[in-house]
């Protein structure tokens, strides 16, 4: 499997994963079950890297009960304002079920026990199921490839990706991989705001799709703010729910909340500059039971010398932009097809729309859609793979990536993606311009992105470690223009997506999901037919 | 950030350079790493949860802390308790109960009534600083 030359690895395998998380782990350990050889490249470490390993999370787990599962359909259908899909909701409570029961049986998670001796399987804490997914994909045989971020897909000419290529960044040499086929779990983009463990998540996926032919769907999805201790990381917005916001003087914020009312917040940061917030709503037993639920959300406070039951504390929002927002690539198949042969995707790198529609609200769809989405990728990227046979690395494949790998004109000083991250970041994260949206206030971002997308078309490049950084800024540039792009196309208010310029859904029509993609023309156009609950546009297959 | 790096505590297992997952630190030259890019630093805590002997300390703070501050002195947050306080709470290490088994959160529904609007606070405000 390995044959190393001095200065590139080079490997080959039946299925790539780039991407650590869960739904890159998961996706590595089915691919390696349904007999495929697995090379599984991390941008950090597997185990320790992405938005679930630092946190805890809840999991969409449901017992298959009828009425239950109805429930849980239903709960959310209007939130996402009627995007989700049926079909897919019920095989990825389905799939949830099982996986969860392999991380008792197999990975011996150690999950709490009621008081009748039943494990309460309805939550994970990161840093241990990570650990134990970690373990599980290399006893499968998988080969992890830690600090390894995949820079660039290789594809045949006719289209079919066939690979990649990254950079080995703790020894400093490139990597290539032949694959049968690529799942891209690399998860979502939230434009290093220092959100829990998403500086990792810059979108690096979507411009390696886009770069092959694949689309994007639900990238209006994308404007998540979490709340957190200002100057912290630790966004664990759920408990805010035992929160009671004040302004500077100590008076009651009227509407601020953290599930509705968070806009609130934003527009309060904005006037006032500060937004005291306190858990003053939370008993004993409640403030007992949320230390042991969730360990790391006392951290800054304890740090601090904060009592937050007691004491005020300032918070800030953190952008999540599709972290937790629904947006991502588009797939084309009950198996996690892009629609480009040969690639896969799977976990926040994919469009969760067709779980929640156009809002999430919390980790739980999150968490079981990157397992199940995982679980179909590895095992369709497989599938894929055998179906080539032997002369699957014989294939000849070039790479194509671009922005920040092959610059057009004459390219920057070694830096220029700090520029390009700073011009990005100024678009996306304020709370005026994402948070509340208005058609006067996005139509000039998108100007600004789409020149700052010119200019690192252009001109951005990096050697080494400078090349991670480059795609990385280029892979954000790009995030930032389909994002807004679609914002501006869906004229309406819908799921988390909130026009001030068009409050309120007035035309029926507008329940489709909007297909986005493009590089250096971005475009939006809604789907062929309407997504309704009735309708599965993909054959779902078991 | 990650502040604090005890050559003292430090057994040069090189766990810290691997987990980190922004690459955070190098091997230094005596064993012990060095915090090599603190600016790529995500304070999410994770090389305290996977140091065997509890000498990293990474303040909450998502900015490098000014000289002086006593969050980046070894001997102020070893005395507070802080020093692997993160790997104690989630149960990792021989002997500990994993805090995994221990997991349940309260009931996000059950909050209890908002304080009448008004009130004034029960002391000053208390937070990081920029």
């Amino acid at each position: 499997m390995k044959e190393t030359t001095r200065e590139e690895l080079r490997l080959t395998a039946d299925v790539l994963v780039a991407g650590g998380g869960p739904a890159g782990a998961w996706a590595a350990v089915k691919a390696a079950e349904a007999g495929a050889s697995v090379v599984l490249a991390d941008k950090g470490y597997c185990g320790s890297s992405g938005a679930t390993a630092a946190a805890g999370t809840g999991v969409w787990y449901v017992p298959p009960r009828e009425d239950l599962r109805e429930e849980a359909m239903a709960a959310r259908e209007g939130l996402g304002g009627h995007l989700a899909d049926r079909g897919w909701m019920a095989r990825v409570l389905d799939q949830t079920w099982e996986n969860m029961h392999e991380v008792a049986a197999i990975s011996r998670y150690p999950f709490p026990v009621d008081a009748s001796g039943e494990q309460v399987r309805r939550g994970l804490q990161g840093p241990e199921y990570m650990r134990r997914m970690r373990v599980r994909a290399k006893r499968a045989g998988v080969l992890v490839l830690d600090h390894s971020p995949v820079l660039e897909l290789l594809v045949t000419g006719d289209g079919t990706v066939a690979g990649a290529a990254g950079h080995r960044r703790q020894e400093g040499r490139p990597f290539r991989v032949r694959a049968g086929a690529v799942v891209l779990a690399t998860g979502g983009c939230a434009f290093l705001s220092r959100a829990l463990g998403c500086d990792v998540d810059t979108g690096d996926g979507y411009l390696m799709a886009a770069e092959a032919g694949a689309a994007m769907s639900g990238m209006e999805f994308s404007n998540a703010y979490a709340i957190a201790p200002a100057f912290t990381s630790v966004t664990k917005t759920a408990y805010y729910s035992f929160a009671t916001f004040y302004h500077a003087d100590g008076t009651v914020l009227e509407g601020a909340g953290s599930r509705r009312g968070r806009s609130v917040i934003g527009r309060t940061l904005l006037a006032e500059g500060t937004v005291l917030c306190r858990l003053d709503r939370a008993g004993e037993e409640q403030r007992r039971a949320m230390r042991l639920g969730q360990p790391n959300f006392f951290l800054p406070f304890d740090r601090l010398g904060i009592d937050p039951f007691t004491e005020m504390f300032p918070v800030t929002l953190l952008a999540e932009g599709t972290v937790r927002g629904t947006g991502g690539i588009r797939l084309t198949g009950a198996d996690c097809a892009t629609g480009v042969p040969g690639l896969y995707a799977a976990g926040d790198a994919a469009t969760r729309e067709l779980i929640c529609g156009g809002f999430t609200g919390g980790g739980s769809h999150n968490a079981a859609w990157a397992m199940s989405s995982g679980t179909w990728a590895g095992r369709g990227a497989a599938a894929f793979a055998r179906s080539l046979g032997a002369a699957a690395h014989a294939r000849p494949a070039r790479p194509v990536g671009g922005a920040g790998l092959r610059p057009t004109g004459r390219t920057w000083a070694p830096g220029g993606h700090r520029e390009v991250v700073a011009a990005v970041q100024a678009e996306v994260l304020p709370y005026d311009k994402n948070q509340l949206r208005d058609g006067a206030v996005l139509a000039p971002a998108l100007d600004s992105l789409h020149g700052t997308w010119r200019r690192l078309r252009e001109a951005l490049s990096g050697a080494g470690g400078e090349a991670v950084r480059a795609r990385e800024a280029a892979a954000m540039a790009a995030t930032a223009r389909w994002m807004y792009t679609a914002a501006l196309a869906r004229q309406e208010t819908r799921g988390m997506h909130k026009r001030l310029d068009h409050p309120r859904q007035v035309d029926p029509a507008w329940r489709r999901r909007l297909v986005t993609g493009g590089l250096d023309e971005t475009w939006s156009v809604p789907e062929p037919g309407p997504a309704t609950s009735a309708r599965t546009p993909l054959e779902v297959t078991a | 950030m990650i502040e604090i790096v005890s050559a003292e505590r430090c057994v040069a297992c090189d766990k810290c350079v691997l987990a980190c997952p922004t690459n955070v630190f190098d091997r230094g030259p005596g064993g012990v790493p060095v915090v090599a890019r603190q600016e790529d630093c995500q304070t999410c805590y994770m090389c305290e949860a996977y140091c065997p002997v509890d000498a990293l300390f990474v303040a909450p703070h998502t900015h490098p802390l000014p000289a002086g501050s006593p969050l980046r002195e070894e001997p102020e947050v070893a005395g507070a308790g802080l020093l692997g306080s993160y790997r104690e709470r989630i149960g990792w290490g021989r002997g500990r109960v994993p805090g995994a088994r221990l997991a349940v959160g309260p009931d996000l529904d059950r909050a209890g009534p908002a304080p009448a609007a008004g009130r004034a606070p029960a002391g000053p405000a208390r937070g990081a600083r920029d």
